[in-house]
């Protein structure tokens, strides 16, 4: 195929749907399907049927459309008119919806989420584009909406160097949490000389409250294997991996599909797109190890060893899969992609802030009005994203934190909702942005218990290969549990603060790292709740038990000299 | 260089009808045979191959991973070492039924830690295990990746969204009964319903 055909394809697509009046997108993703979506669309066949009107109407199932607890959602797209998405839709609403809105045009207002709403008009679709617009299986959906062309321009007009210049002109950074450049380590790997070389999306997304990689990965998956393939060509590799987490069948199911379908029209595979290069991309699933999220453990694990974290230096850039250069990237990171070579990179460089440019997918959960996935340029603030978007607390009660970057974030109390989501801000702030999980916490949630939460977490996500992280992780794990039994002194928050220092300093990877940081930023703005916990014996959420009481000071061993754990910085100093 | 450090791919499959098929004769082993020959059978597809050992078995038994070290010439404390590392694998027979209560932040903050302890509480069975009769297993997941809908069980496979421990316990209940159509086994469930009016 060729770019040619690819643009008769896309036409092709075009004018079929066209050829409809009327069609029907229905939100097909695990949250709408388990809300009832599935007797909606049955509703809707139905009352489609009886309406005799199967010509004009064709229902397609998309992946996520958004605001999940909103659930199901149904949107209209009538031609010549702007869209109508329907939340909460029943079976007789939507049979009502065919019959009143689609037969007669008179929309069904009580099930209309409008399209002003703060939860849509704040959001910027970049990555997101797609979802809840295509069929997430049909390979033409996607071509129709512009798929592939930017590959196809890749291939032709643009050498290895420009494509990398590009990306790293358009400041994108890595999606997966730490933020690197992108472009630049597609450059340290298009550098690297070897007769093989790797490119790896990572699609473990094991943080607890983030789902944005499963959700594109369903409802997008040729994006990614797109955005694969561009980088392929830029750094020099022909084969890719994409490695799934093992909770997500569905993913992993979709993007076999893609995968098979643009091998068979030669998108994919050797000389695709009727150019000299060659690119095949191999589906690994994961097994259920958070470590494996860290880049060294999870090619580990796709060489099917263990999934244990090793020292870098070298860099994956250097030696990754079998020991050959790997550019492994974050499979929103891929998402991204396609967008900034049709647009150009100025375009994508103009959202965002000076250092964080672009848009950023959040999964929005916990105590607030709206959850669900959110696509927002980098720099909007918290409170925004709190109050318009998410539409405020439920009930009212009081806003308390917003937990970000997962195990590896922190939590960020009410005085700091007006600050700007960016990397860099977020980590003065001691958190992260992390893969893009918000957490909204209300009065009702106790911080150290929050705190006590990751820390089990970590205790036992942590593969076991270095000491710190092994035993560190447990130990701060007894201290919380301490607290909240209510049998803790004041001097253990001192050994406390003291672990989590020594864990931060020597573990060997990101997850031993990071571990302390929700106890480190919780005991830096809730300290109040952990000194109310051991002094006054009172949890202001009513969460923890704290049914013990200290042990007496005459059992208590006298405390030890206090000794400084040297920092990082301070030794090399030396 | 020995095989641990050197897990390569083998550059020369081995002959597939060459492979010593499984003595017992058990056609399951044959979907085994398939991952392996897919893969050419290099070392470096265990994890595949251990995937598709537990979705053919239900678990992974001894001998299962006995022969999958055979047959991709790993030592088997290799391929135990990678089938306990990952949570996934299940080196214990699972319950009839399977109830998995998510425990990822979100449906940690709307309280599914209350959910779990109301189901251990009442079918007498820590998370992570099985019930004496085999008939349901408790298990609880990291994150189930649908954070809109907490807090989140999933049922014999099915997702249930939004639960009270009181809705959970019902369900599973329901989900216990359901499958007991046998007159005796009914008989023998009367106990639970009448509990539960």
């Amino acid at each position: 195929m060729n770019r040619a055909d690819l643009a008769a394809m896309a036409q092709r697509e075009q004018d079929r749907q066209d050829a409809f009046r009327c069609r029907v997108l229905c939100c097909a993703s695990t949250p709408c399907l388990s809300s009832g979506g599935t007797a909606v669309r049955e509703a809707i066949e139905k009352a489609i049927k009886d309406g005799d009107l199967d010509a004009d109407v064709q229902v397609v199932s998309t992946g996520c459309m958004g605001p999940c607890s909103r659930g199901p959602v149904v949107t209209l797209k009538m031609r010549g008119a702007e869209d109508v998405v329907y939340e909460q839709v029943t079976p007789e609403a939507a049979t009502r919806i065919i019959q009143e809105h689609v037969a007669k045009n008179e929309p069904v207002k009580e099930f209309v989420f409008p399209n002003d709403a703060p939860f849509f008009a704040k959001q910027h679709k970049v990555v997101l584009a797609n979802s809840g617009q295509i069929d997430p299986e049909s390979l033409e959906d996607y071509v129709a909406r512009g798929g592939y062309t930017a590959l196809a321009h890749v291939l032709r007009e643009m050498k290895p160097d420009e494509v990398c210049e590009s990306i790293t002109r358009s400041g994108l950074r890595g999606r997966g949490g730490a933020g690197y450049p992108t472009g630049i380590k597609w450059d340290l790997v298009r550098k690297s000389q070897s007769d093989k070389k790797y490119v790896v999306a990572n699609g473990d997304e094991g943080d607890p409250g983030a789902y944005m990689d499963r959700s594109l990965m369903e409802s997008d998956p040729h994006r990614i294997l797109e955005g694969m393939a561009i980088a392929g060509y830029a750094v020099g590799a022909e084969q890719g991996f994409i490695y799934v987490r093992g909770e997500y069948p569905v993913a992993a199911k979709r993007l076999e599909r893609a995968i098979r379908a643009a091998e068979r029209r030669g998108l994919l595979g050797s000389r695709m797109v009727d150019s000299q290069f060659n690119f095949r991309i191999d589906i690994r699933i994961g097994a259920g190890a958070f470590v494996c999220g860290e880049e060294t453990a999870l090619m580990a694990s796709i060489m099917g060893k263990r999934g244990q974290p090793v020292p870098r230096p070298p860099y994956p850039s250097q030696s990754g899969l079998w020991g050959k250069p790997t550019l492994i990237n974050n499979v929103e990171t891929f998402g991204s992609i396609a967008p900034i070579i049709l647009n150009k990179a100025e375009w994508f460089a103009a959202i965002g802030t000076d250092k964080s440019k672009g848009t950023k997918i959040f999964a929005l959960a916990g105590d607030v009005n709206t959850t669900g996935l959110i696509e927002v340029p980098m720099g909007i603030t918290l409170r925004e994203i709190v109050y318009d978007i998410g539409g405020g607390i439920p009930d009212d009660r009081a806003f308390k934190a917003v937990q970000t970057g997962g195990p590896s974030g922190g939590c960020i109390p009410a005085q700091y909702l007006d600050t700007p989501v960016d990397y860099e801000s977020l980590r003065a702030l001691g958190s992260i942005v992390g893969s893009g999980g918000l957490i909204i916490m209300d009065e009702r949630s106790c911080m150290v218990d929050v705190a006590k939460f990751f820390l089990d977490f970590c205790a036992d996500e942590s593969c076991g290969k270095c000491a710190p992280c092994r035993v560190g992780t447990v130990q701060i794990y007894k201290l919380l549990d301490k607290i909240t039994r209510g049998a803790a002194t004041l001097a253990d928050l001192e050994t406390l603060r003291e672990l989590c220092v020594m864990v931060q300093e020597t573990s060997l990877c990101g997850l031993g790292q990071n571990a302390p940081n929700p106890v480190v930023s919780t005991l830096r703005y809730f300290y109040d709740e952990y000194e109310a916990h051991i002094r006054k014996h009172k949890c202001a959420a009513g969460v923890c038990a704290l049914n013990e009481k200290p042990m007496s000071p005459a059992v208590v061993a006298p405390p030890r000299p206090k000794r400084k754990v040297a920092r990082l910085d301070e030794l090399e100093a030396v | 260089m020995g095989v641990l450090t050197d897990p390569k791919p083998r550059v020369k499959p081995r002959n597939a009808a060459g492979g010593q098929a499984h003595p017992s004769g058990d056609p399951r082993f044959k979907l085994i045979d398939r991952t392996l020959k897919r893969f050419s059978y290099q070392q470096d597809a265990l994890i595949e191959v251990l995937h598709t050992a537990q979705e053919a078995f239900g678990f992974l038994e001894d001998d299962l991973l006995v022969y999958v070290a055979h047959q991709l010439k790993l030592p088997l404390s290799w391929v135990y070492g990678v089938a306990t590392f990952y949570h996934f694998f299940s080196l214990a027979p699972q319950g009839e039924h399977s109830c998995i209560i998510c425990m990822g932040t979100a449906c940690y903050v709307k309280r599914a830690a209350e959910i779990v302890s109301a189901l251990q509480a009442e079918f007498g069975v820590e998370a992570g295990n099985t019930t004496a009769d085999g008939k349901l297993s408790l298990n609880t997941a990291r994150c189930l990746g649908s954070c809109g809908l907490a807090p989140v069980l999933v049922m014999d496979g099915d997702v249930v969204a939004r639960q009270t421990p009181e809705e959970a316990l019902a369900r599973v209940r329901e989900l216990l009964l359901g499958a007991a159509r046998t007159p005796e086994a009914m008989s023998e469930l009367t106990p639970l319903s009448a509990t539960e009016a």
